[in-house]
């Protein structure tokens, strides 16, 4: 996962870089409470990009995230997703809690 | 009767998550036989990995066993079965609705079957408390230049009148 803070908009990028499965989100996880604890961001990104593969894994992580965003007074938003990806957060509803924009074809 | 299978596999891993993605790789990688689309595979790799991360988190929990796998061609369809012989599941109809989960502490969604159920054509869950469990899913691949051979025979016809 890569991560950038933009100071001025209290921005926080989170690039997930593995694929999310029940193996790697933990990882992940970690790494994107970590990153939002240490910068305090008002927003939250996860960037979906460079995700080639998730499974439900993905959901957990999500709504995970959202509700850790909360707490910290965050919004959290996702971008870049991909058909599948975006089929797996529709069906369990995440999409409904979190703004998505920069929809891949 | 012994039904005819094209082509069929099997693959036997010990329950460790970093298998996984060993998994849905290889069961991708055989049904690329059949010429699915990018999506249709991707829907298998994604049922793959819930009935894998099932036997590995529920089934066997923090105890250690062997997931099975056999996977069959047949025409242009996949029928896969995942296994293990793991703790099995007191009630498969509960275990099958949407959100349904026992361990939701872990940020688990329950939503692994209802993944599989629409990612796949069909779905079968055979369960016995203390011997294990065995998901069966398939999914029909649908033959890709259809139009464009319709197309070809009529302007064939036309050609020959």
């Amino acid at each position: 996962m890569e991560s950038k803070f933009y100071e001025e908009d209290k921005l926080l990028v989170l690039k997930i870089t593995e694929e999310i499965d029940d193996h790697k989100v933990q990882e992940i996880r970690r790494k994107a409470d970590y990153e939002m604890e240490r910068y305090m961001p008002r927003k939250v990104i996860f960037d979906f990009d460079s995700v080639t593969f998730m499974d439900s894994a993905g959901i957990g992580l999500i709504i995970g995230r959202y509700k850790f965003a909360n707490m910290i007074g965050a919004k959290l938003e996702l971008k870049n997703l991909g058909q599948s990806i975006k089929r797996i957060f529709e069906m369990s509803g995440v999409l409904k809690l979190v703004g998505v924009f920069g929809d891949s074809p | 009767m012994k039904e005819e299978f094209k082509n069929e596999m099997k693959l036997e891993f010990i329950s460790k998550s970093a298998n996984e993605a060993f998994a849905r790789i290889t069961v991708a990688a055989f049904a690329s036989q059949l010429d699915p689309s990018l999506e249709e595979l991707a829907d298998i790799k994604t049922a793959v990995s819930e009935a894998v991360t099932n036997c590995i988190v529920h089934g066997y929990d923090k105890s250690q066993g062997i997931v099975k796998i056999v996977a069959k061609l047949k025409e242009n369809e996949i029928f896969i079965e995942i296994s293990d012989k793991g703790k099995g599941i007191e009630n498969v109809d509960a275990a099958k609705e949407p959100l349904y989960t026992t361990k939701p502490n872990l940020e688990r969604s329950g939503m692994g079957f209802t993944i599989m159920e629409s990612f796949m054509d069909k779905l079968e869950v055979q369960s016995i408390v203390g011997l294990g469990t065995k998901v069966t899913m398939s999914k029909k691949i649908k033959p890709k230049q259809d139009t464009e051979d319709d197309f070809e025979m009529t302007a064939t016809t036309v050609t020959n009148s």
